[in-house]
């Protein structure tokens, strides 16, 4: 298992390779109503002083423009391009992860270093069957989180890790 | 404690005390004294009722506290649980040769804030027998009961020099020293009222004086506050420190001298080290050592890890060497460039900004030398973003991963492979564009982990995997093909 690691730094172009599985496709409809809901967030006041303040309407209908410009790109680009990012994978000695969008992150957490495991299940994930499923390390800056899992998968995945970090033997730091 | 928390009690009280006596809630001084002294006995009583409620036992496995009559309170922890174990002493417990023993686990609660049970005030002697007993290994039970004799066999690893005094000015603690003078002077004038300043006709002398002379006087009293305070918080803080390693592999800071502090750090909960260099500092070539150890509270708890007093950065590097038991310290190690790109970033990051800046007040209807001001920041961003490149930096050692980074402010860490329990790697959409990544050491210890920042994809994977063999080799693609069809 060493020898591969053993190899100069220079020699190969190295990189990481996409992590087995894909989230559920139900986290693009969940990313885009969340969305959706931070757009309307924005426009909401805009619209309400476009009605009551008459004066400024001459330089806050282009700003509104803009805004709703700028929004629908996101609802459009950021759900789609999450699930192309966002992928997860379990083997016996580590879990893998990837996600992001225009930034983007793969996080290694070896099982033995595992300490706890949690889903996690907001109202919008639960109108769509999702699940988000959180891997914390002894580590203040190393949890990963998978985000839009299906449920039923989130549900096995965490019965697998529970199981596993139990047999493992340590306080994990 | 019979003692000291009644006397800080009345001490705190001492305001209200005088305020009593000079306005008086009763008619007479009479009726006022017997009003004071009633008020002493019942703080007086309470104590002692506190004194009398609380116990402390320490089993083979745990260390329990109790305390209160009307709200009982009880705490335990697990004696393999515990982290640290701090002795501090205050100059009320000085007095009456008291001391204060945190207990901390290092464990996090919700609020990120670590468990501590306080053993407060118990004498001197019994504290350095609880600090012994509950560092010592466990089975080594038969060495606390032997007293402690235990001390002679510690090795000093470093002292303090008085020579490191030249370090206090360019601390915070500067900073602070005027702080707390401004926050006194104007508490004075608010609660004296502005006209007490005006004393043999200060003002009017203020407001014929030119400007210069002002803001001068201003600067010097700004800079000799400053000096002095720094000094004399430096004295206070680093007075008599001294760091050893005790039998058992504990490491123990003592310092201070008002306050004597006492903090132990087990060996075993070590994972590195890192020489942080502020930017005052760093002018004056100095830096601090700072122990990247679990439970020490997070980042709450970060003071707790400095091992050393603002000292020459050669003595910070020795110090590093001497706690992890290696020579040459791997923060001395010499440590690989970062490509060319990176600076290119830097740059880009730190004229941007300024340029966009002054653009947009040369067209706002501003006068125009606030662009030219706004532009005239761009020697300073360039030079921060040289100095950042230049700081970039890691290296593989045979145990460590060691890694450098800041701008003004330099950190030089180096982590045992051993404690990397896992990685991140990130990648903006620029460091896409720019072939690079910031692969970040996870860790137990410290900030909970340490980025080597801007690396080519390949250098910071392989530096990942070499760190740790074996982690990060199931998710590696050596696709050679790919890269050159690109």
């Amino acid at each position: 298992m060493t020898a591969p690691g053993m190899q100069p730094a220079t020699s190969e172009p190295l990189r990481l390779r996409p992590p087995r599985h894909r989230v559920s496709p139900r986290a693009i409809t969940w990313w885009t109503t969340q969305a959706a809901l931070e757009v309307v967030a924005v426009l909401a006041p805009l619209t309400v002083a476009i009605v009551v303040w008459a004066e400024a309407r001459a330089w806050l209908i282009p700003i509104t423009a803009v805004v709703v410009v700028i929004g629908l790109g996101y609802l459009l680009v950021m759900p789609r391009w999450r699930f192309r990012v966002h992928r997860w994978e379990t083997t016996d000695d580590a879990v893998y992860t990837s996600a992001g969008w225009i930034n983007q992150e793969w996080r290694v957490a070896p099982m033995s270093r595992i300490q706890t495991v949690d889903t996690e299940r907001g109202p919008l994930q639960q109108l769509f069957g999702l699940a988000t499923v959180t891997v914390t390390t002894a580590s203040a800056a190393g949890a990963l989180r998978l985000a839009g899992l299906d449920h039923a998968v989130a549900d096995d995945l965490v019965e697998q890790l529970t199981e596993t970090t139990q047999a493992t033997p340590g306080d994990a730091t | 404690m019979l003692a000291v928390t009644p006397l800080r009690q009345l001490v705190g009280f001492l305001p209200f005390i005088a305020v009593v006596l000079v306005i008086g809630i009763g008619q007479d001084l009479g009726d006022r004294i017997y009003g004071l002294l009633t008020g002493v006995l019942i703080v007086l009583l309470a104590g002692t009722l506190r004194w009398f409620t609380t116990r402390f036992r320490i089993t083979g496995e745990r260390v329990e506290l109790r305390s209160g009559l009307l709200f009982r309170n009880a705490r335990s922890v697990p004696r393999d649980r515990i982290r640290s174990v701090d002795v501090t002493a205050g100059l009320a417990h000085r007095l009456f040769r008291l001391s204060v023993v945190k207990i901390g686990t290092g464990e996090r609660t919700d609020g990120g804030e670590s468990r501590e049970l306080t053993l407060d005030a118990i004498s001197s002697v019994e504290a350095d027998r609880v600090r012994h007993r509950l560092l010592a290994p466990t089975d080594a039970a038969q060495v606390e009961s032997s007293g402690v004799t235990v001390a002679p066999a510690a090795n000093e690893l470093a002292a303090l020099k008085w020579s490191w005094l030249r370090f206090a000015p360019l601390t915070t603690s500067s900073l602070v020293a005027l702080g707390a003078v401004a926050g006194t002077f104007g508490q004075l004038i608010g609660d004296v009222g502005a006209d007490a300043v005006d004393v043999g006709g200060v003002r009017e002398r203020l407001t014929t004086a030119p400007l210069w002379l002002g803001l001068a006087v201003l600067a010097v009293l700004v800079l000799v506050v400053a000096l002095v305070g720094s000094v004399l918080i430096f004295v206070e803080s680093w007075w008599g420190f001294r760091l050893v390693r005790e039998p058992g592999g504990t490491l123990r800071i003592r310092r201070g001298l008002l306050t004597t502090r006492s903090v132990s750090l087990e060996e075993r909960r070590l994972r590195g080290i890192a020489v942080i260099e502020p930017p005052l500092l760093r002018v004056g070539r100095g830096a601090r050592t700072v122990a990247v150890a679990t439970g020490l509270g997070g980042r709450r708890g970060h003071g707790r890890g400095i091992l050393l007093p603002p000292a020459p950065r050669s003595e910070a590097h020795r110090v590093s060497g001497t706690v992890l038991s290696e020579c040459p310290s791997p923060t001395t190690a010499t440590l690989l460039r970062h490509p060319p790109v990176a600076l290119r970033r830097r740059l880009v990051r730190a004229t941007m900004p300024v340029l966009v800046g002054s653009v947009a007040l040369w067209v706002a209807p501003v006068p125009t030398w606030t662009g030219w001001a706004t532009l005239g920041l761009l020697p300073v961003t360039v030079l921060l973003a040289v100095d950042a490149y230049r700081n970039l930096g890691h290296a593989l050692t045979s145990r460590y991963l060691v890694t450098r980074y800041g701008a003004g402010a330099r950190s030089t860490v180096a982590l045992q492979r051993s404690g990397v329990i896992g990685w991140t790697v990130s990648q903006s959409l620029f460091q896409r564009w720019a072939g690079l990544v910031t692969v970040t050491a996870t860790t137990a210890a410290g900030h909970g982990g340490y980025p080597v920042i801007d690396v080519p994809t390949a250098d910071g994977l392989a530096i990942a995997e070499r760190a740790v063999p074996g982690l990060l080799v199931p998710f590696l693609q050596h696709d050679a093909v790919a890269a050159r069809t690109h």
